[in-house]
């Protein structure tokens, strides 16, 4: 088994046009690295939600991505203001976020759950005033890639 | 169908070429990004109104081949350069989503 290759990205949270640029670049990377498309197609969706959710609510943060043999793990840490209820948040439709958000397509409440309906395992810990880190994983089918 | 019939059409200009030999597998209608990068097919031509920077995120993160933009809806110089960069295609028409849509499931037999 090879040494995890292990990538982090500082999430600019002032520019809502950049967000997606991080997950583009572990695209291309997962590509680069020739993993099933199935698995960089969760990563990506997976992984562009949580940076949009980072803009939009938390001013930026940082994600970490993990690439092993088995699993792409992702954890995205912000400072923003935690989630107060993660059993609404969950729920499709529900949203806080601004008009000006919504108004670029964005915002419809699908974020969180699209996270969890692209990836294999979730995992939310949020505090409220100091932020919330989110770990997600998306399992690789074989288990012999070079 | 090739990415070509569709660049071919009369009420499409053509903003970004990308590749016309790229096979084109269906047509995908949506506004709302979150659902269109969940739900969009990967080759697909994918008909919206919605025109910003991150309508080619999602197209490029789903594996679009092309972004077309309905009601007048046009895109950024910036925009347009990345698209040429990553070969997503963008085309752009004064017509309603359905009636584009429309016309190129006609002209390809999608």
């Amino acid at each position: 088994m090879g040494e995890p290759l292990v990538f982090t990205y500082d999430i600019d949270g002032s520019d809502f046009t950049r967000a997606g640029e991080a997950s583009s670049a572990v695209k291309n990377r997962l590509k680069m690295l020739g993993v099933d498309s199935n698995a960089i197609r969760k990563t990506a969706i997976a992984m562009y939600e949580g940076e949009i959710n980072m803009v939009i609510h938390a001013d930026g943060g940082k994600i970490t991505v993990i690439i092993s043999d088995d699993a792409i793990t992702m954890v995205l840490a912000d400072h923003g203001p935690g989630i107060p209820d993660i059993e609404k948040a969950m729920q499709e439709g529900y949203s806080t976020a601004r008009a000006e958000v919504r108004s670029l397509g964005f915002g419809a409440g699908m974020g969180l759950p699209n996270m969890k309906r692209f990836t294999d395992e979730m995992k939310i810990d949020a505090v409220l005033g100091e932020g919330t880190t989110i770990t997600m994983k998306v399992k690789l089918q074989d288990p012999d890639r070079t | 169908m090739k990415l070509q019939t569709i660049l071919d059409l009369p009420e499409c200009r053509t903003l970004v070429k990308g590749d016309p030999e790229r096979e084109i597998t269906t047509i995908f209608c949506c506004d709302l990004l979150s659902i269109a990068m969940s739900k969009a097919p990967a080759g697909s031509v994918w008909v919206t109104v919605m025109g910003n920077r991150n309508t080619l995120a999602v197209a490029s993160l789903a594996e679009v081949a092309c972004i077309v933009l309905a009601e007048g809806v046009s895109l950024d110089e910036g925009t347009l350069a990345k698209a040429e960069e990553e070969k997503i295609s963008i085309l752009a028409t004064d017509l309603p989503v359905f009636d584009i849509a429309l016309e190129i499931h006609e002209a390809g037999g999608l």
